[in-house]
């Protein structure tokens, strides 16, 4: 006991006293660190911090062709060629996007997305005129994995040397159009974006029962992340708005094949009516207008493309553009 | 290379296999993806697997053949299969190794002493059996009241065998065995006219909740891979996955109290073996007689089954981890097919009390549960089971709870059930359209192939559709979709949306719209003036744009006649329309009109519904959805369909 005593007295107490006060230290230091004299915020509210860049080329502007025919490949290159050919758009060591409508996990019979076929030869042609890489990409409904492979997207693009970029969380990042009342900082697809400089928007002709139709200025609703059925609440503003915030260096509207009814899923063939005709066009409203038509519906009846001309995204009155009409049969 | 390091060798490829079978188990064109991988193989192997679904189903359904060598390996050879393949036992095995490593030996050989707590495995196989022979059993009873001529050749021949053994004096003591005969023949006649028309009596499969296989299956599939995988795009969420977690780590720190703990006194499968390796050919034992063996008990150091394999081995205890021919200083201890010099014990450790207690309970439990009425009038709407699967009690008598379909589902939509299937239905897969990443997908049918047991039976996707062959019978229903008026945003909140109908996949789309004008919230407004396209208001009440979406029209009344003209653009005080208002049929100034909002109000045709959930993924009202899909019209169960039959 009095060794213990001895053993422990001075040098064991001041040993002990350091410890102890290094540890009530620490925890003043951390508590002061740490210290919030306010208590939490309601929630962080996502900001805006990316602002998708103008992919349009000034000199090129309302340039549409419409070119009638059944063959894909052939249409496509005689719609380009008719504005110059693909080099007028995509130059040597360009990144080129290509948004495509994946939308849906259904086979490309079914037109309920973009045609494999087109997607592999936009892909080759921009490769042609000397692009350094390709991106094809859509942040889809249905399952994204299964929508790139059943559609048949993914293995065209694959061929023709594309990369194909299936939506991650963390490729989203908010954006706020200019004067855009619904799309404030909100998640977009952001990632495919980085270091582009082209962006091709390829989309089928669909019924569309909210909307009235689907096309090139709708299949850019596939950018969207977050909740975003909610826009479903006032389509056609948010088509208006997307419209604006993605300026395409060129739209490819695909009326091959129109789906007519059961839109925008379609399912069946009979759903499905052969319309014969390739729109290529600089100007996203004029091609989406004449798009109408082959849906047998007025312009006027599709209030977004007012909204959107009167916005001076584009015209609604294609035939001002005076397109280049070609027949390829 | 010494013995066991070719067991640890196998014991690693066997674990790493599958890792990389639950790994590539997912859609897509990849290498390391479902690219004819055979992922079920080891739940093949199985033969717990095999024989329970062979006594629940009265078939064997074709992969599970695969069991038929590792039965014939075991009687061979003995308990291998423990040592030397089992992944779940490779686990067991190293964390057991660490949990001993720094004990005393005395310490290690108390740790591996025989149990008899080692029996309770027999006990828990015969319960699990005796409830898969649910509807064998009730086969058995119902021959009393229905096949009479049957039964009583049957009670013929068993008293004439009786007669004749008690003649050879094969029977000892006649009065008791009469007695217990007479007994059990009056216990069977009384059950067979009690019970047989009652559908309580049923298989249940349940040997998959304590099956090591399934069970490290279902662990990878649900926990283990969801926290670890970097390939899968989106985060995949397994609802409840938490118990099965719970159990699996249980299973896995037990080790540290006792090395192999669920081997030893848990694992079913190791049961099996057990009684099968009785008869092995092959078996551990002392080679000479014990003039040399000091009794060390080394060879009991790391003995991995707690069979003894210096004294009277438990052979069906031994799982052949080959320690003790290591262990033994005098290489006293072999693997040959003479048996111990020291003796053995062939059989199981089981009472006759035990095995009548868990038979009694095995053959009880499923009736009781059924009590319930889960399977019967009372079955819940919300268990929505994968497409193929069959009718719930047909399901319940194969479903494994792996786990493989709901890690190969590409939309996650596939979910082990917690209770809402009851208590036979844990684990068991449930669809749930809120988690994942769209609802069962029209083109894919990967979990019926995937199945092992086919309680998803594998289906072609021209079944699934009801196309070719199948369009009489038309597609495979889930279940129906429900509009919840009071959630849905077009039916009680006066807004557009029909972001259902947009999504749904079947052509025609089974749900569609009926258009209806709702006078907006204190939409009236006083006319004051009317210029072409352009109506001047009274108040200065609107928001400027509110009505601008295209949705929006203006019901005038001229004469008693109504029309609607929609709005292009508002003031505060002025309203656009997208035509001019001829003079002839403007209305009166200082009249009212209404403003109204074109809702397209959703409806669903339960003849198209499919069940597919997408419209309840899609809907967004994202808590409760406001169209939500319930079992209800199911393909799979014909006395839950909700129409009235059209054939021809």
């Amino acid at each position: 006991m009095n060794h213990m005593m001895e053993g422990t007295n001075r040098r064991d107490f001041l040993l002990r006293l350091l410890k102890g006060g290094l540890t009530i230290t620490a925890a003043c230091t951390l508590s002061y660190w740490l210290y919030d004299g306010i208590g939490p915020h309601p929630g962080e509210k996502q900001v805006a911090k990316v602002t998708l860049p103008d992919f349009s080329m000034p000199s090129l502007r309302g340039k549409m062709s419409i070119v009638s025919g059944l063959d894909r490949v052939k249409t496509i290159n005689r719609g380009l060629e008719a504005l110059g050919g693909i080099e007028t758009f995509v130059k040597q060591g360009d990144r080129v996007l290509l948004k495509v409508n994946a939308a849906f996990a259904t086979p490309p019979l079914l037109s309920a997305t973009t045609n494999p076929q087109l997607v592999g030869e936009i892909a080759r042609l921009c490769y042609k005129a000397g692009a350094s890489e390709v991106i094809v990409t859509d942040n889809p409904i249905n399952d994204p994995a299964s929508c790139f492979s059943l559609t048949g997207i993914e293995e065209a693009a694959q061929l023709a040397g594309a990369k194909v970029l299936l939506p991650r969380q963390s490729y989203f990042q908010p954006t706020t159009v200019t004067n855009g009342v619904l799309i404030r900082n909100w998640p977009i697809l952001w990632e495919p974006f980085q270091k582009i400089n082209r962006v091709i928007g390829i989309a089928p002709v669909k019924d569309h029962h909210r909307s009235g139709a689907s096309m090139t200025m709708k299949n850019w609703y596939g950018l969207l992340g977050g909740s975003r059925n909610v826009f479903h609440q006032d389509i056609h503003n948010i088509i208006k708005e997307l419209a604006i915030m993605v300026k395409p260096t060129l739209v490819v509207l695909d009326g091959t094949t129109t789906m007519i009814t059961n839109g925008p899923t379609g399912g069946s063939l009979g759903d499905l009516k052969k319309t014969g005709t390739m729109i290529v066009s600089t100007d996203q409203v004029a091609a989406d207008a004449f798009g109408a038509t082959l849906l047998g519906r007025k312009p006027t009846e599709l209030p977004y493309l007012a909204k959107a001309e009167a916005a001076g995204v584009g015209t609604a009155d294609y035939e001002s553009l005076k397109p280049i009409r070609i027949d390829s049969t | 290379m010494k013995i066991v390091t070719v067991r640890r060798i196998s014991q690693i490829f066997f674990l790493l296999l599958l890792i990389w079978f639950c790994t590539v188990t997912t859609l897509g064109v990849e290498w390391w993806r479902l690219r004819g991988w055979p992922v079920n193989w080891l739940l093949q192997l199985d033969p717990l697997v095999a024989v329970a679904t062979m006594l629940s189903t009265n078939s064997l359904y074709k992969g599970l053949l695969w069991a038929l060598v590792t039965v014939t390996l075991t009687i061979l050879l003995g308990r291998f299969f423990c040592s030397w393949v089992c992944p779940f036992g490779a686990i067991h095995h190293f964390v057991g190794y660490l949990a001993k490593r720094g004990k005393a030996v005395s310490a290690k050989i108390a740790l591996n002493k025989y149990h008899p707590g080692q029996s309770i495995k027999y006990y828990l196989l015969i319960f699990l059996l005796t409830a898969a022979a649910g509807s064998l059993l009730s086969s058995l009873l119902r021959v009393v009241p229905e096949k009479p001529i049957l039964f009583s050749i049957g009670v013929v021949i068993c008293l004439t065998g009786f007669a004749l053994l008690s003649l050879l004096r094969v029977v000892t003591d006649a009065k008791k065995a009469l007695a217990t005969l007479l007994f059990l023949l009056a216990l069977w006649v009384g059950l067979g006219l009690l019970l047989p028309t009652s559908s309580l009596v049923a298989a249940s499969l349940q040997t998959g909740l304590l099956d090591p296989i399934p069970l490290i299956h279902r662990s990878i599939n649900l926990i283990l891979i969801p926290l670890a995988e970097r390939i899968s795009p989106i985060q995949r969420y397994y609802s409840g996955s938490w118990f099965i977690a719970v159990i699996f780590l249980t299973a896995v720190l037990l080790n540290l109290k006792v090395p192999r703990f669920y081997c030893r006194f848990v694992c079913p499968l190791g049961a099996l073996f057990g009684v099968l390796s009785a008869f092995s050919l092959w078996r551990i034992g002392v080679v000479e007689t014990s003039s040399e063996c000091s009794h060390c008990h080394l060879c009991d150091v790391d003995c991995e089954g707690a069979c003894q394999p210096a004294e009277k081995i438990r052979i069906s205890e031994c799982v052949l981890c080959m320690n003790c021919l290591e262990g033994c200083p005098h290489n006293l201890v072999g693997y040959r097919t003479t048996i111990s010099e020291t003796g053995e014990v062939a059989l199981p450790d089981l009472s006759r009390r035990g095995f009548l207690v868990s038979f009694l309970s095995g053959a009880v439990v499923i009736p009781v549960v059924r009590l319930g009425g889960l399977v019967g009038p009372n079955w819940k709407s919300s268990v929505i089971r994968p497409p193929g699967a069959l009718a719930e009690p047909d399901f319940l008598s194969r479903c494994l709870k792996c786990g493989q379909c709901m890690r190969i589902c590409p939309t996650n939509i596939i979910h082990p059930a917690g209770l809402e299937s009851g208590l036979e239905g844990l684990w068991s897969p449930v669809l749930n359209f809120r988690i994942g990443t769209s609802g069962c997908q029209l083109n894919c049918t990967a979990c019926s192939h995937i199945c092992p047991t086919a309680a998803i039976r594998p289906i072609s996707l021209e079944e699934k559709l009801g196309k070719g062959q199948f369009s009489q019978v038309g597609p495979i229903r889930l279940g129906t979709a429900f509009v919840d008026r009071g959630r849905c945003l077009p039916w009680a909140m006066d807004r557009p949306c029909i972001v259902c109908q947009e999504n749904c996949p079947v052509s025609p789309k089974a749900i569609f719209t009926r258009e209806y004008f709702s006078t907006v919230r204190e939409g009236k407004f006083t006319l004051v003036k009317v210029a072409g396209q352009r109506l001047e208001l009274a108040d200065s009440t609107l928001e400027p744009g509110e009505l601008a979406t295209g949705d929006y029209f203006v019901m005038t009344t001229k004469n008693g006649r109504q029309r609607r003209w929609r709005i292009l653009e508002n003031t505060k005080n002025t309203i656009t329309l997208a035509d001019s208002i001829a003079p002839n049929e403007a209305p009166d100034l200082d009249s009212y009109l209404s403003v109204q909002v074109r809702l397209q109000q959703p409806y669903v045709d339960p003849k198209l519904c499919i069940g597919c959930g997408i419209c309840e993924h899609e809907c967004p009202v994202s808590g409760k959805r406001a169209i939500r899909v319930t079992a209800e019209n199911e393909s799979r169960s014909p006395g839950r369909s909700m129409l009235l039959p059209r054939g021809t």
